[in-house]
Order: structure tokens, then sequence, then C-alpha cells
């Protein structure tokens, strides 16, 4: 059980062709920019559709060109992070949090929203707005609003890409923690091989649209399945 | 005296009806333009945006066709009802909303282009349908430029003159608008009241093109 993904995808030019499976354990898309694996995030998050293939995580089908599923990105519950965040530049950390739980109760959401500003070293900040807070605690708010729906899944597009390298050294650790509070499945899309090794027990290696190699960051490492590995692992 | 104040209130009431109208109509309209793609989309642009750069008369004639007593719908609106649109204060509303519409579908539809896709996406990743991504997210972040493009659309309405002569007429004390009481008061050689006129119409302009220009600046 986990996640199987097997997608087709034709747009500009670009045709992105995979197929993999994950455990519940982290696993990394890794690959020079433009090799498909945000493209592979969006699909997998209902944002873009595929040509044809199928998505499902452990019993739900949540795409299969063939019966003609496809959940719309509102009912599929995967926590989204965006690389430049997306937090809502006219809403408050404590509105932008509230509103990643449109469903709960007014109670229970408040209750939820609470308990993340304080295990996320938020506190003191829910009236801030977005452009008023560090880098930092900004990831830190994008990570809470996508989590405080309880969803099933997270996938995280590039989201330490734009930070200074101690602020990535602990926002790795942090994302540990999210992992281990929260123990759900999570993809991260990197192309710094020293972060994919740090935070995922599988990497899946992209180029240019297909899978070169799948395995954990040791193995990748020891054996690269062909130049390209070793270059992309070196650079 | 009193004509003239009667055509600042009527050009005013207008203004206010017909911006109202283009608010609540032209905001779905530059949504749909903005957001979503189907064919003839850009037909339909050309089509509202027309108004903008024909002449009025031209605008107003179409209108005739169209609202006219044996117009291609106001026809069957005086076979039905026996009233026709026509040399009513309500044709200066219609002919302003025509000829404003655009300003505000114009803007409105260049502000919610420039709201950042992945800010549109995280709302749909939350849960949230596209109506409240639109409601919570989309026109919030638009607003400025929404305003803008209203504060424009009151201010070419208030200064509406050959569509609305066309449908409207030339009535005073009935249909007789500020451009129209210009017109009039010039012709007449009644030259105090026609400069009185012409200066609130010009401060009443610059004011509405200041607060546009206000509104469409600021940014989040």
């Amino acid at each position: 059980m986990g996640l199987y993904v097997n997608l087709q995808k034709k747009v500009n030019g670009f045709s992105l062709g995979i197929e993999w499976e994950i455990g519940h354990e982290p696993a990394v898309l890794f690959g020079f920019s433009g090799a498909g694996k945000s493209m592979t995030l969006q699909l997998i998050a209902g944002l873009m559709k595929p040509d044809s293939g199928v998505v499902h995580l452990d019993d739900t089908l949540y795409f299969d060109s063939l019966s003609k599923t496809d959940l719309p990105p509102q009912k599929r519950l995967f926590g989204y992070v965006f690389q430049d965040l997306a937090l809502f530049p006219h809403m408050t950390v404590w509105q932008n949090i509230l509103y990643g739980a449109p469903l709960l109760s007014g109670n229970e959401k408040a209750d939820r929203a609470h308990d993340l500003i304080r295990s996320f070293k938020l506190s003191g900040l829910e009236k801030r707005y977005p452009s008023e807070i560090s880098g930092g605690q900004k990831q830190r708010v994008a990570f809470a609003r996508a989590l405080i729906r309880r969803p099933r899944m997270l996938l995280l597009d590039e989201p330490f890409s734009a930070l200074d390298r101690p602020l990535r050294l602990e926002m790795r650790d942090f994302l540990k923690e999210v992992r281990e509070t929260f123990n759900i499945p999570a993809i991260l899309v990197t192309h710094d091989f020293d972060e994919a090794a740090a935070v995922s027990d599988q990497i899946i290696i992209y180029e240019h649209g297909r899978i070169t190699q799948t395995g954990s960051p040791e193995q990748v490492k020891t054996a690269p399945a062909n130049g390209y590995v070793s270059h992309l692992i070196s650079s | 005296m009193e004509s003239v104040l009667f055509s600042v209130r009527l050009s005013l009431q207008v203004a206010c009806l017909s911006t109202l109208l283009i608010v609540v109509t032209g905001i779905p309209i530059a949504y749909l333009l903005a957001r979503k793609a189907f064919r003839g989309r850009e037909v339909l642009d050309m089509i509202f945006t027309l108004p903008l750069v024909l002449p009025p008369t031209v605008t107003g004639y179409y209108l005739i066709i169209i609202f006219g007593r044996n117009g291609l719908l106001g026809g069957f609106i005086y076979q039905w009802t026996g009233w026709t649109i026509m040399f009513t204060w309500y044709a200066a509303v219609l002919a302003s909303y025509v000829v404003a519409l655009p300003l505000l579908i114009k803007t409105a539809r260049a502000a919610i282009e420039s709201v950042d896709k992945n800010l549109i996406n995280a709302s749909y990743t939350l849960g949230h349908s596209e109506i409240n991504t639109a409601l919570k997210v989309i026109l919030p972040l638009a607003k400025r430029g929404v305003i803008a493009g209203a504060v424009l659309a009151f201010a070419r309405s208030m200064g509406e003159f050959g569509a609305t002569l066309m449908l409207a007429g030339n009535l005073p004390g009935k249909t007789e608008t500020m451009p129209i009481a210009i017109y009039s008061l010039s012709n007449s050689g009644e030259w105090n009241k026609a400069h009185g006129l012409v200066m609130l119409m010009t401060l009443i302009s610059g004011l509405f093109l200041y607060i546009a220009n206000r509104y469409s600046k600021r940014t989040f």
C-alpha cells in the first residue's frame, strides 16, 4: 500500500511519461529544473489533468483515465506547499491558516490553528501579514495552512529553495518533525542532493520527463544508473 | 437655474444606476474572460469593447435598432406592455451602461488576470470551490483594479452624450443630463450657465480620474 503514480502528459512540446510507486516513507523527486518534477506534483494534486494514467493512494483512486475517474483538487485532501509558498497577501497569518480548513466548524478550526501555531513557533504572529514576517516564519505558516485539515499526503514543491543555507538546514529538521508528528507520506521536489538525502528514504530521479533511477540515497550515490545521474548528484 | 439643478441630479442618478448595473454584470463578465478558456472568448471581448472605440452615435444607432419601439427587443417589449424605453431617463441609463461597461471589463479583466495562479491553485488544494476562491482570493486581490474600473465607468457615465442623445433625446426636465444641458445652453447662448456646468463636469471628471489612478496604483 502507498502511492502509485502512472502519468502521461504532453504540454507545449514537453512530454512527461512516468511510473513509480512509494510506500508511506518520505520520497524525493530529484532532477534538474524542467525535468517534470513540479508537473508531476500538479498532476497528482489535480491542478493539471493528465492525458492518461492512474493516481491512487492506498485504497483511494484519485485519477484513472480508463474509468474516467478524476477527483478535483478540492476533494483530494493533499497538503500542497508551493515553491513561492503562495500565502495569501491580504490575509493575516491566522486567517491564512484558518483558510486551510473550510469544512471544519469554527471551534474545531480555531483549536487546530492554535495547536499548529504553538507547535510551529508562530505565537505572537497571528495578526501579522505575510509581508511582515521572515522567510522561515512564512515556511511554517505555509506548512500549518497545508496541515490544518489533516491531509492524507504532503506535496512539497521546492519550498526551501528561496532560503539561505542555515535556514534550509533548520527547515529540513522542521520537515522531519512534521513527518514524525503527522505520520503521512510526503513527496519533496528538489534539485539539491544533500537535501534529498537528508529528508528521504527514496529518491526518484527525473530526466527530461522520464524516470532514470529510483532507490535509496545511498544506492543512488554509490551506483548511479548513468552519467546523467552522476552529473546530477555532483552538481 | 432649476433646469440646471435637474440636469446635475439626473446625471448623478443615471451614473449611479448605470455604474451599479456595470459592477453587477461587468465583474462576472470580466471573470469569465480572464479565467475561462472557451471558443469565442476574444470575439466576446471584442463585442464588449466595441462601444469604447465606436462613435457614440453608432452605439446609439445599434441601441435604437435593438431597443427602439420597433426594435428587435424593444418591439417585443412594446407589444407586450405598451411601454418603450425610448425618450425616458432609463434610456440614458442604458446608453451610459453600454458605453461605460467596457471600461470596467477591461480594467477588471487585467486585474483578475494579474492574480498569481499559485494563489488560486493553493486555494483549490485547500478545499475551496471555484466560487469561494473567486470571492475570497481573486476578487479581494483584484479589488483595486475593479474599483478603478468602476470609478472610470462612473465618470464615463456622467459624461455620456452621443448615445444618450439618440436614445433618450433632449427633453428638458425629463432626459436632459448635464452634457446635453451644456449642449443646449451653448446653442441658446446661455454662456454663464454653460460655463458653470462645464466647470462642474470638469471637476467631477477630474476627481474621479484622480480616485481611479490612486486605486489602480495601489497593490499588495
